[in-house]
């Protein structure tokens, strides 16, 4: 698909192969990790005494197959999989909770493992016991957890909530405290698994700040995942995982392909286009573009973005509706952008000829992906579609958000009245 | 920070300060982590013991008490078995309290160490931390109120007219072997429960047979007066017997004999002595072996 080969580095470090940039943070060589599920469960003494020898069959579940890999110090390193595909296993190996049958693991500096958010957490406690057991659970002593506390508190911003018991919580801001304390750890090395699953959209851009900030102070971070959305957004590299083994390494966006391949048998994009005109007419095309003509997968905030598509026509059609759906990864309509409304009458088009629509969006988007359906119809209400693509391109915006969907540019004033 | 809970050696050809990660076991490497937890969580659990209740320490007290007061009222006052006639149940009352104290610990040290490491199972399977902490943590925690309960027996004792004696300087040395036993069970039971969830009712029925097969109740004169020799060294095998009897010795009156005195001489104790030590070392080996796996197979 076109847009691929336009694409730009996210980061600078996504091209410099990290395995060669600085010293190796976490370094794995040929770790494998193999489960023993015996096929009936001998928990009483009876059952062990009356079957001595059968206790011993079980089946050997591989869970991870010779996993080499070297990630850099300051690198965000992603990895995907599907579920069951041993990115967990590994994850949990690195953070030494799961012992390595063959191979082996080093790591340099501390590790601080967001398997779980407020592990161990007792409800009938107060914030204040619970962060200092937290922290200490987390490897500081209780000297260093004590001086952080503070810095805890007013991360999770719960200072007027530090004598409660942890019960009488909300969960929002049972996972702030959480957060701020696993991050508080001050660990050289962060392993992440998933737990931005839970909380809403702005806690997760909030943790997400917060893991990109700790990159730039030079901490690696270890993130596994199957959301390749947050994948692409955040990693300089990443790591496919399949039935244990490693599948392939690379560049963010090249692993998301793969995975989707894997998932679904076949590129998501590179599927032939809907054809919804009988006449011919087709979407050849369609990407989004920088102000100055670029093609681009990935926008700064401020930046303003083009909608643009190709259509091939395959009759002659008079002022046709050009229109660009903008949606969210979940699904909602952001923007619906049409050529009659913003521009006018397109004019008249002959079969075999091809025409690029453009359409420019002010910089209001909040960070996110947002994917683009383009679509041609006939002059009127533009409901009959002669072509349309779901889905067709995306773009990922970078940036800050204020937790909306939408920044728009709003002017705040505050008067003394 | 030097504290790092899961370092080897470090590798040469690595990146400095580069270090292996090992997968999860008993002690780890830095005894200095590993003190830190088994004290944060038994004081943790201490804390919520009392969470919630006007009188906090005092109802840990109460279970004793009120077994103490029940036996000694029947046995003194009802049954006339124990009425402080013959020599050697001088100050039965403390003699009696004393026993139940150190039964008492034993026994919350054990029971409550079989299910630790299940019960713990959400530590267990998210953090990378010496496993050994959790069985342990418990015994201590049983620690702090054997603690507690013992500066109660010494106001009894001196209260009842026992005075200080030289043999008091025993009592670290008797109370250290209980600690030892208990630690050693809590260690075999809570790695033994991960696979076999029957050592729970078992251990219960051990417990009380362990609370009649010490002295406890009877004096051991009375054991000495009713059992064969051969029966009575089996029964001087059980540590719990030694250590009790021994405390009482030492602790409240030389009337009764020490534990040496009941089997005619020191090196006939050379049998419960082994079991304790012999409960130790398996204990930590049985532990020590499952650690590494605890977090796959509960």
């Amino acid at each position: 698909m076109s847009t691929v080969a336009t694409t730009p580095a996210p980061s600078p470090s996504a091209l410099s192969p990290t395995a060669h940039g600085g010293p190796a943070a976490v370094s794995i060589e040929g770790v494998s990790k193999t489960f023993r599920l015996p096929h009936q469960q001998y928990s009483t003494l009876k059952e062990r005494a009356l079957h001595p020898f059968r206790s011993t069959d079980y089946d050997e579940l591989n869970a991870v197959k010779d996993v080499s890999v070297e990630i850099a110090t300051g690198e965000f390193f992603g990895i995907v999989g599907r579920n069951g595909s041993g990115k967990s296993t590994l994850l949990k190996c690195i953070a030494g909770i799961y012992g390595v049958d063959a191979g082996r693991i080093s790591i340099a500096g501390r590790l601080s493992p967001f398997i779980e958010l407020g592990v161990g957490f007792n409800m009938d406690l107060t914030a204040r016991d619970n962060v200092i057991i937290n922290a200490i659970m987390l490897g500081l002593s209780r000297r260093q957890a004590r001086a952080r506390f503070d810095e805890v508190i007013a991360f999770a911003e719960l200072e007027e909530f530090i004598d409660l018991k942890l019960k009488n919580y909300s969960s929002g801001m049972l996972v702030r405290l959480a957060f701020a304390t696993s991050i508080e750890v001050d660990a050289e090395i962060l392993l992440i698994d998933e737990v931005l699953a839970v909380g809403d959209a702005a806690f997760q851009q909030k943790c997400f700040e917060q893991f990109y900030r700790l990159k730039r102070e030079g901490r690696t971070i270890v993130f596994v995942s199957h959301d390749m959305y947050s994948v692409e957004r955040f990693c300089d590299r990443a790591m496919l995982m399949e039935r244990g083994k490693m599948v392939q390494i690379g560049e963010p966006r090249a692993i998301g392909r793969a995975y989707h391949k894997l998932n679904f048998g076949q590129l998501p994009h590179e599927a032939p286009p809907e054809d919804r005109s009988a006449s011919g007419t087709t979407i050849a095309d369609a990407w989004f573009e920088s102000a100055g003509g670029d093609r681009i997968t990935s926008a700064s905030q401020e930046d303003t973005l083009n909608m643009c598509f190709e259509v091939r026509f395959g009759e002659d059609l008079d002022d046709p509706v050009f229109a660009a759906t903008l949606r969210t990864e979940l699904g909602h309509t952001i923007v619906v952008a049409r050529s009659d409304q913003h521009g006018g009458a397109s004019g008249s088009f002959r079969a075999g000829e091809t025409a690029i629509a453009r359409f420019s969006l002010p910089s209001w988007l909040t960070p996110s992906r947002y994917t683009l359906t383009p679509s041609l119809a006939r002059e009127g209400t533009g409901a009959d579609a002669l072509a349309l693509v779901e889905d067709m391109t995306s773009v990922v915006v970078h940036g800050t958000t204020s937790g909306g969907i939408l920044e728009l540019p709003i002017e705040a004033r505050i008067e003394r009245a | 920070m030097s504290a790092m809970p899961d370092v080897g050696l470090p590798a040469p050809l690595r990146a400095p300060g580069s270090h292996r990660v090992h997968g999860p076991s008993a002690l780890g490497s830095d005894l200095h982590r590993f003190w830190s937890l088994t004290f944060t969580l038994a004081r943790t659990e201490f804390k919520l013991r009392f969470y919630g209740s006007v009188l906090g320490y005092v109802w840990t007290l109460m279970k004793p008490l009120l077994l103490f007061s029940v036996l000694w009222v029947f046995f003194t006052k009802v049954g006339h078995v124990n009425d402080g006639k013959k020599p050697g149940e001088k100050y039965y009352g403390a003699q009696l309290l004393g026993s139940i104290v150190l039964f008492t610990f034993f026994i919350e040290g054990t029971t409550n160490a079989v299910r630790s490491v299940v019960d713990r199972e959400n530590l267990v399977r998210k953090i990378h931390f010496p496993r050994l902490v959790i069985p342990l943590s418990v015994v201590l925690l049983a620690m702090f109120n054997l603690g507690l309960n013992l500066i109660v027996v010494a106001i009894f004792a001196i209260s009842a007219g026992v005075r200080p004696m030289l043999s008091w300087l025993e009592l670290p040395l008797i109370v250290g072997a209980l600690i030892v036993f208990a630690a050693g069970m809590a260690m075999l039971l809570s790695a033994l429960f991960v696979h076999f969830r029957d050592i729970q009712p078992i251990w219960e029925v051990v417990a009380q047979i362990l609370f009649y097969a010490s002295p406890v109740i009877i004096s051991i004169q009375t054991v000495i007066a009713k059992v064969s020799p051969t029966l009575l060294h089996v029964y001087m095998l059980n540590p719990l017997a030694v250590i009790f009897q021994q405390f009482r010795h030492a602790m409240i009156t030389n009337a009764t004999p020490s534990a040496g005195e009941v089997l005619g001489s020191w090196s006939a104790l050379f049998g419960a002595l082994a079991i304790v030590v012999a409960i130790f070392v398996v204990g930590f080996l049985v532990f020590n072996r499952a650690a590494a796996r605890i977090a796959e197979n509960l």
